[in-house]
């Protein structure tokens, strides 16, 4: 129908899969994201340590370069590709991530339910499964591209450089990066989503995605001084994740709690975050 | 006819309070209307329609589907323009329609394409490209109303369409509530506490009064039955003149001072009135017919 006509006509044509329309959301949030110059300026930033990562692992792999610029070998030797190199890449991304779950999250729901924009969305064929989906992967797409996919990306390297026989003896740190990193994710996206949706200022709302990890390491600590345990540290969800990858990674944790209580907690958390967004999501909103 | 909307005992319950208590009805109008004083359910029904609400008891279809079981089939035919403010933040007019298309299942071409069909049809094609947070409160109801046509449905949910418009813009609102009626094939229903425009719109209607369905008329017919109601006003000497229209079929009574109620028959001509009133030099002041307003039957409704 010619748009000069300004008549109405139904539409007759075909529609898109129900499964994939979960990503619509993703490209609208993209679009509006990336013309925040703040936003593509950190987003650039997250990427200086993978590249330094990716020197020092082109430099352990070729001393010689050293010799040439006439830096003695004993320091070249130094230079070593262990499994602790990935998980400090791990350490210094999640930080980054952190950030800029906290610049990113808070905008996702909470502008939603600000607007009343819930049943815009939920009195069409699309679930509140697929919104909270929708929503969690712009977290997760964006938040991969800075962790894992360069962290697998160090990896390939590495094991192009060292050879097969180091791939193939240590092809689980990819799968340790991949899961770690993902637990990462997934936990700071419901985190972030959860927070947005109850908090509908959206500073308020970044700033708790802050203080929930300073608020927690401050009361874990407190507890494990007046208990006179160590389980505290579960409130400190930055040692929790630490406990978790050094288990992956399979370095000593000094964070004094069983891995087993750090999966457990961090299940606990995801879920809660799912209660807290099965709670507010919804196409109306329930006054008391 | 199918019934469009069916419901079978449907009740709703929010904690200890009923708010929609055992409705029964089924409606197979083009428009329908919903009406009732603040707080009567009107918007709970429409909620419950589209899936949000759970019911506590009963059931209800739309075009044959089952609103507890067939949602998702059930929202893919349905338009809904919500009553409260509702857009996306940050969005233009076209990017939230294509979007809200998208949603509905469109591919994204078609969705842009729709999007602009309809922008201009509801009359925002000018300011199309403008951030819905810059909106009127008028054109922030032409876009809510934009985005529950783009994908075509077959049932439109209009929840209080000419809330907050000045009187030309509500004059647009319900002419394109006609138009759409007439032309695009689907059918309306419009969830109103302002009678004009139900009365305007719709060719039936649901009264609803504290969670129940207090009164359901078909206006068409309410309409075609207020045209053999006539009252009749006269000066001069009457000389059995109700006895003449009661000879012809007609039944009278005299209410005093020249004034008379009169139910036609079928086949009346209203000539012979004049006729009679002539015979007896009569004069006919005024002949009206009786108008059972909308706001006659809702007001009837509140009183059962």
């Amino acid at each position: 129908m010619a748009v000069y006509k300004r008549t109405y006509a139904a539409y007759e044509g075909s529609f898109t899969p129900a499964w994939s329309r979960f990503l619509i959301l993703p490209r609208y949030s993209f679009a509006r994201l990336w013309q925040s110059k703040f936003l593509v300026m950190f987003f650039m930033a997250c990427f200086f340590y993978p590249l330094g990562c990716i020197a020092y692992v082109y430099l352990a792999n070729n001393l010689s370069i050293l010799s040439s610029f006439g830096i003695p070998t004993p320091l070249g030797q130094i230079l070593k590709v262990e499994p602790s190199l990935f998980l400090y890449f791990c350490w210094v991304q999640a930080a980054f991530t952190y950030l800029l779950t906290a610049f990113v999250g808070p905008s996702l729901i909470s502008p939603d339910l600000v607007n009343g924009a819930m049943p815009l969305y939920l009195c069409r064929p699309f679930s509140r499964t697929e919104y909270i989906a929708g929503k969690m992967s712009v977290l997760v797409f964006l938040l991969s591209l800075v962790t894992w996919v360069p962290g697998l990306i160090l990896f390939v390297i590495q094991g192009s450089l060292a050879g097969w026989e180091w791939t193939r003896a240590n092809i689980w740190i990819a799968g340790s990066i991949f899961v770690g990193l993902m637990v990462w994710i997934l936990v700071l996206s419901l985190l972030a989503l959860a927070l947005s949706a109850w908090i509908k200022w959206k500073i308020a709302a970044g700033g708790l995605v802050l203080g929930v990890f300073f608020a927690g390491a401050g009361f874990g600590t407190a507890l494990n001084s007046v208990m006179r345990t160590k389980y505290g540290t579960l409130l400190n969800l930055t040692e929790v994740m630490y406990t978790v990858w050094s288990k992956l990674f399979r370095v000593t944790s000094d964070s004094g709690i069983p891995v087993e209580a750090a999966w457990t907690c961090l299940a606990v958390v995801c879920a809660i975050c799912l209660w807290l967004l099965a709670r507010r999501v919804r196409a109306f909103e329930v006054v008391k | 006819m199918d019934p469009i909307i069916e419901l079978a005992g449907l009740s709703v319950r929010f904690g200890n309070r009923d708010i929609l208590h055992n409705l029964r009805v089924a409606l197979s109008g083009r428009t329908i209307g919903l009406l009732g004083p603040n707080g009567a359910g009107k918007s709970t029904l429409i909620q419950t329609l589209l899936g949000f609400v759970p019911l506590s008891a009963g059931s209800a279809n739309i075009f044959g589907h089952d609103i507890r079981k067939q949602t998702r089939e059930l929202r893919a035919l349905v338009g809904y323009m919500p009553e409260n403010d509702s857009f996306i933040a940050n969005l233009t007019a076209v990017s939230f329609v294509r979007m809200m298309g998208e949603l509905a299942g469109l591919p994204p071409d078609a969705a842009l394409e729709r999007a602009h069909e309809v922008l201009f049809y509801v009359g925002l094609g000018e300011a199309r490209y403008r951030l819905l947070g810059t909106y009127s409160l008028g054109m922030k109801q032409l876009a809510k109303l934009a985005q529950a046509i783009v994908h075509g449905p077959r049932l439109l949910i209009l929840d209080e369409p000419t809330n907050g418009l000045d009187p030309p813009a509500r004059l647009r609102m319900i002419r394109l509530i006609k138009e759409m009626r007439q032309t695009g094939g689907m059918h309306i229903v419009v969830c109103s506490h302002l009678l004009r425009d139900v009365e305007e719109t719709c060719e039936e209607v649901l009264i609803l009064k504290q969670g129940r369905i207090v009164h359901y008329s078909n206006l068409e017919e309410e309409r075609r039955a207020n045209k053999r109601f006539v009252e009749l006003e006269t000066v001069g000497e009457e000389k059995d003149f109700a006895g003449a229209l009661t000879a012809l079929g007609c039944e009278c009574v005299g209410a005093g001072l020249g004034r008379f109620k009169m139910v036609l028959p079928a086949d009346f001509e209203l000539r012979d009135i004049y006729r009679l009133a002539a015979e007896r030099d009569l004069q006919l002041r005024r002949l009206n017919y009786r108008r059972d307003t909308l706001e006659d039957i809702f007001l009837k409704a509140m009183e059962n």
